[in-house]
């Protein structure tokens, strides 16, 4: 997979994160994902469809979205419940927007559909997309979150 | 502007119309209800006036484009703002939109600074 779509991807996460939860997150090195393991305890998962079929998941752990959804509603959050899985399903729709957005300036055009979300430890995500998984971990000071990247061809 | 007004939050996330909600209140608006597809806030505008829609694009049921098609074909309706708030930041998306007659468009992720900036373009400060 080219990295020029691997990266829209990564500013759109920093972005989504900054502007709607006030929360500065660091990207580390991608690599490729071989399991169907989760990294994380709450996931957003959105596919994506046109130059080629993909998809996009947001993988949080708990201490860490607990936190930014705490920032976005301006009030404390303290277990994951259905507030909690409707801010990471809307939160996966934005960094796929924007990501899109990015690509499409690069002449990708994709157009995205309805995030799902799972939650539950080590939970596992299967990927419908036939194609390499890309997996970034991201650091911010609550804690840890990974966005995984499937495309096909 | 006026902050008494009635507006209007269609959103299929609950997250969002939150969030709108929030900002609409810091800005000062008072008077807001919400809906969570096209098909309800179609609905809810024919029981009830509104000055002002805040329409996601991408929802379950109808799709706030087709939610703005409707209105502007709706004699009753068509003169009421109608604002997209959406992920959908594609310049196609953006032409439909405005083709379709959208007041004014806000691209997620954005910030209570955006919403009010747009707001003001939309009703002239």
């Amino acid at each position: 997979m080219d990295v020029k779509m691997i990266n829209p991807f990564i500013n759109a996460t920093l972005n989504v994160l900054e502007t709607m939860a006030s929360t500065k997150s660091e990207a580390e090195k991608p690599y490729l994902k071989k399991d169907t393991v989760a990294q994380g305890d709450v996931s957003g998962v959105v596919g994506f469809t046109g130059e080629t079929n993909g998809t996009v998941s947001v993988t949080f752990d708990e201490s860490c979205i607990l936190k930014i959804v705490s920032n976005m509603f301006g009030e404390e959050m303290k277990e994951i419940n259905n507030e909690i899985s409707d801010a990471v399903g809307e939160l996966t729709n934005m960094i796929s927007g924007q990501a899109r957005k990015e690509l499409s300036e690069i002449g990708k055009v994709f157009q995205g559909a309805i995030p799902t979300v799972i939650t539950g430890k080590s939970h596992k995500l299967e990927s419908m997309t036939k194609g390499p998984k890309i997996a970034i971990p991201f650091k911010t000071e609550f804690g840890n979150f990974t966005i995984e990247v499937s495309m096909e061809g | 502007m006026d902050l008494k007004m009635k507006v209007l939050v269609v959103d299929d996330f609950a997250t969002m119309r939150r969030i709108l909600r929030n900002i609409l209140k810091q800005i000062g608006f008072t008077n807001i209800s919400e809906a969570d597809d096209g098909k309800t806030a179609l609905k809810e505008l024919k029981k009830k006036k509104f000055d002002l829609i805040l329409c996601d694009w991408n929802m379950p049921e109808m799709s706030g484009i087709d939610l703005l098609k409707e209105i502007k074909s709706d004699d009753e309706l068509k003169s009421i703002p109608f604002v997209m708030v959406t992920a959908e930041a594609q310049k196609d998306n953006i032409v439909e939109a405005v083709k379709a007659g959208v007041s004014n468009y806000i691209v997620k992720p954005f910030t209570a600074e955006t919403v009010s900036e747009k707001l003001k373009k939309v009703f002239g400060g």
